[in-house]
């Protein structure tokens, strides 16, 4: 192709956290060909930020507990709007591929007799994260680049991928640039997979590293593929709140795992007053026995803190809202009142949340073993993404495969904290699995030359407006989408809110066509920001608008005006596609059929 | 709100030069946050690579008023009051554009030292056991995000461009973790000595005293490193017998 290096592979990987690479290596051990491409540097994706710890029922802290309990606990959290196969796959599969992970080299915190411990976490039973301090995500994703390097696997660093291609029907590879020269690339493939992970930059507190931006959700919608669940958001109750150039940024769950309590500014633990029906039976009402719960002991009932990360997100806003709020606008989290438990409370505290500690010190001058923190809610994950088959990760589209985060299904409503790294492994490896069986049974397809022509006309575009007159600039206008988002499409939603957000997002939709920037194709964060907001316009609308469709109120999705669940909208997913006309549609489905054998599971443990 | 006057090294067509923007500063600012406001406000196209902004990442290294530092872990109020904050990137590294380095050596440089090898598991599950005790330092080494301040600031590599011949500080540090690694099998003490150069290493601890994970590189890592070195090449009766013979 004239002007343009083109790269053939067999199987091509979008992104390069914890799924990406999982696949990489489970298509290159299939003996296929395989390149990844990372936006950023190797090592450094948004993977690397997750603290918490794997969710796998490996049962070595508490023996009771096994797959059925983690599949339930899974559906229960995402209040069975779950792929209950994807839910059952990920609780099987998880233990295989936490061990797997110790084979290439991770180091787990220990159990006294030498296995890998396990921590408990909002909504799961038992304990059952594997983890390393507060730092599971490093250790996670440096496994696995170190791993990677050593196989047959081609690395591409600082590539961004702005469109994949498409020829009757099918992929045909994917199309982007370096970011160093800026200079156009081809990646002719059979296959490809999307591991891009989440969005949670398009919302103005938001936990989540630059790269969310949630291209590959964006690229799989304008290919034709159908994303589901796209309502659902997580906002993650324990973000910090100050100062404010930190607002957003991650407090792990691990602090309540570990003891930490939540207060409002009367001292009062407000989450004992509201404990939902359906985890009645296994929260403690008495803060003794929530105490003797995180020190492990097994009759114990676990404390309302660790209820599901949707219920205490809105119990803390309900709090602020009420007056009852810490001075910056949150409520407290206390680890440090564990000194009254335990004699060497400091030294522990800096062990077990080693990253929480050096956080506060560093950033807001609070130690976190004599003060309490300041938390508020933060956009954290999204459970929605793009739709696939629960074995093989396939979306809507052949060749295209999609797998983590960017993928929907296994959570339904509500993600479980620690079972994100867990369906990175085990999905990851599906794609993999399946992206290198499909491309074996397939060959390359014809690029079409006039899709490229089309595409590099429009990422260039933005260099031959100039910056007279009405040009838009690339930071003013994510800055407003964020903002809207966050006013608009954030934990508590309205009709005729989400009705202005989308007409805001059009707007801001129109507004990229004017966008432009300066300088020269090399290294340009003005010109790859241009390119990106068309991502996160698409995003932001398809939240946005399957959050007007769902009229209920369940999980991550709350609707003031429809505070219940209702029965009805417990039966769908809401699908968005793009129709031919290029407009976004939006379609009630009913969620796929739970196995007799599942669903006798659950009513057994119910 | 007071505006401060920012000098950030920008590459042209011949090399390069300081140039001045000032923005606002707002309470608890980091420097990160300043220069993505001079980004937005003033040049969208000034190059700075980041990712989580929460020290989590290492992608943001550069050297704030000559200390290589984290930009995202620097924080406005520590910067001298009155004075210009002067900006630039890593000095061991090539400069890609402004503030962005190529650190792509240290891939190759990884790349080339033996990888994990586990001994057999211990349990028929195919698990291992292995004391808490026993992984505390491998811990501690694998909780490097790889910003390669350490490569920067040691002067083998930054005054004398040996990465050729000397791994540098963070492969020091991802070979004691993996040397150290109480499941690992594989022998690296010949290719510390020959290949990775761990004799270049002085021990100045330059290494250690910008490493925003508190690494201890030198005492915990590439001291005993060197000693297995010295164990095995050197042994003290060896070099006795030597002298005495000649």
């Amino acid at each position: 192709m004239a002007g343009q290096e083109t790269h053939s592979y067999d199987v091509v990987v979008i992104g390069s956290g914890g799924a990406g690479l999982r696949a990489a290596i489970e298509a290159a051990a299939a003996g296929v060909s395989v390149a990844v491409i990372c936006r950023s540097l190797l090592g450094k994706a948004h993977t690397v930020m997750a603290e918490g710890g794997v969710a796998a029922a490996l049962s070595n802290v508490d023996e009771r507990d096994n797959w059925k309990v983690h599949f339930t606990d899974t559906m229960r959290g995402g209040q069975y709007l779950n792929n209950a196969r994807m839910a059952e796959l990920h609780a099987k599969e998880s233990p295989l591929r936490v061990r797997e992970l110790e084979a290439w080299g991770a180091v787990f915190d220990r159990t006294d007799d030498g296995r890998i411990l396990q921590r408990n976490f909002g909504g799961h039973k038992y304990p059952r994260l594997a983890h390393v301090g507060d730092r599971t995500g490093l250790e996670m994703i440096r496994t696995l680049q170190d791993y990677t390097i050593h196989q047959k696997v081609d690395i591409f660093q600082e590539y961004t991928i702005i469109s994949l291609l498409k020829n009757d029907g099918r992929i045909t590879g994917a199309f982007g640039y370096d970011r160093e020269k800026g200079l156009f690339k081809i990646f002719h493939a059979k296959a490809v997979i999307i591991a891009t992970g989440g969005m949670g930059r398009i919302y103005k507190i938001s936990s989540n590293s630059w790269d969310c931006t949630g291209g590959g959700i964006s690229l799989a919608y304008h290919a034709g593929a159908s994303l589901i669940d796209m309502e659902f958001v997580q906002f993650h109750p324990t973000g910090m709140v100050w100062p404010p150039s930190v607002r957003g940024l991650l407090i792990t769950e691990g602090v309540r795992g570990e003891g930490g309590v939540l207060r409002n500014n009367k001292g009062r633990r407000f989450m004992f007053d509201d404990i939902p029906d359906l985890y009645k039976g296994q929260t403690s009402t008495d803060e003794e026995e929530g105490w003797r719960y995180t020190q492990g002991d097994k009759n114990a009932k676990r404390p309302p803190e660790l209820l599901t990360r949707d219920h205490v997100a809105r119990c803390i806003m309900r709090e602020i809202k009420e007056g009852r709020g810490s001075p910056h606008g949150g409520v407290f989290l206390d680890i440090a009142w564990i000194k009254e438990k335990i004699s060497n409370a400091p030294e522990h505290i800096k062990r077990k949340l080693p990253s929480m500690y050096h956080q506060f010190k560093e950033l807001a001058g609070v130690d976190i073993t004599k003060e309490p923190m300041e938390v508020g809610p933060t956009t954290h994950y999204i459970m929605g993404g793009v739709q696939v088959d629960a074995d093989s990760q396939m979306t809507t589209i052949p060749g295209l495969f999609a797998a983590g985060e960017c993928a929907a299904g296994l959570h339904g409503s509500n993600r479980l904290g620690g079972n994100s790294l867990s369906d990175l492994l085990v999905f990851g490896k599906r794609a993999g699995e399946y992206a290198a069986k499909y491309s074996r049974e397939t060959t390359h397809g014809k690029i079409n030359e006039d899709e490229i022509k089309e595409i590099s006309t429009w990422a260039l575009a933005p260099f031959q407006r100039g910056s007279a007159g009405v040009a838009e600039n690339p930071f003013q206008i994510q800055t407003d989408l964020q903002e809207e988002m966050q006013k608009l499409v954030g934990i508590v939603r309205l009709e005729n809110e989400l009705e202005e957000a989308i007409k805001k997002i059009n707007a801001l939709n129109e507004r990229i066509e004017r966008v432009s920037c300066g300088g020269n194709r090399g290294y340009n964060p003005g010109w790859h920001t241009a390119m990106e907001l068309k991502h996160m316009i698409t995003v932001a609308e398809a939240i946005a608008r399957a959050a007007k469709e769902r009229k209920e109120s369940r999980g991550g999705h709350f609707r003031e005006d429809f505070p219940q669940k209702s029965d009805a909208f417990g039966k769908i997913n809401i699908c968005i596609k793009k129709d031919p006309a290029g407009n976004m549609e939006v379609k009630q489905i009913p969620k796929p059929k739970i196995r007799e054998d599942l669903q006798q599971i659950i009513d057994e443990m119910k | 709100m007071p505006k401060v006057l920012f000098n950030i090294w920008r590459t042209n067509s011949s090399g390069g030069e300081f140039q001045e923007y000032k923005t606002e500063i707002t309470e608890g600012m980091v420097v990160l946050d300043a220069v993505h406001q001079i980004q937005a406000e003033h040049a969208n196209d000034l190059a700075v690579r980041w990712n989580c902004k929460a020290g989590k990442c290492g992608s943001c290294s550069a050297e704030i008023n000559g200390h290589p530092k984290l930009m995202c872990m620097t924080r406005m109020s520590d910067m001298p009051e009155g004075k210009p904050v002067t900006i630039q990137p890593m000095k061991a590294f090539p400069v890609i554009k402004d503030l962005v380095t190529d650190v792509s050596v240290n891939y190759k440089i990884k790349k080339r030292i033996k990888k994990f090898k586990p001994r057999p598991p211990d349990a028929p599950d195919g698990t291992w056991r292995m004391a808490q005790g026993d992984i505390d330092r491998v811990q501690e080494f694998r909780k490097c995000i790889e910003c390669f301040l350490c490569q920067d600031v040691c002067h083998v590599l930054r005054e004398h461009h040996l990465h050729e011949k000397f791994a540098g500080p963070r492969h020091m540090v991802y070979t004691a973790a993996l040397e150290m690694h109480p499941l690992d099998t594989e022998d690296r003490t010949r290719d510390l000595k020959d290949g990775h150069g761990i004799g270049f290493c002085n021990i100045t601890k330059c290494c250690t005293n910008v490493c925003p994970e508190n690494i201890h590189i030198t005492d915990n890592a590439i001291i005993p490193l060197k000693e297995r070195v010295a164990d095995r090449f050197y042994d003290p009766l060896m070099k006795l017998f030597r002298k005495f013979s000649k």
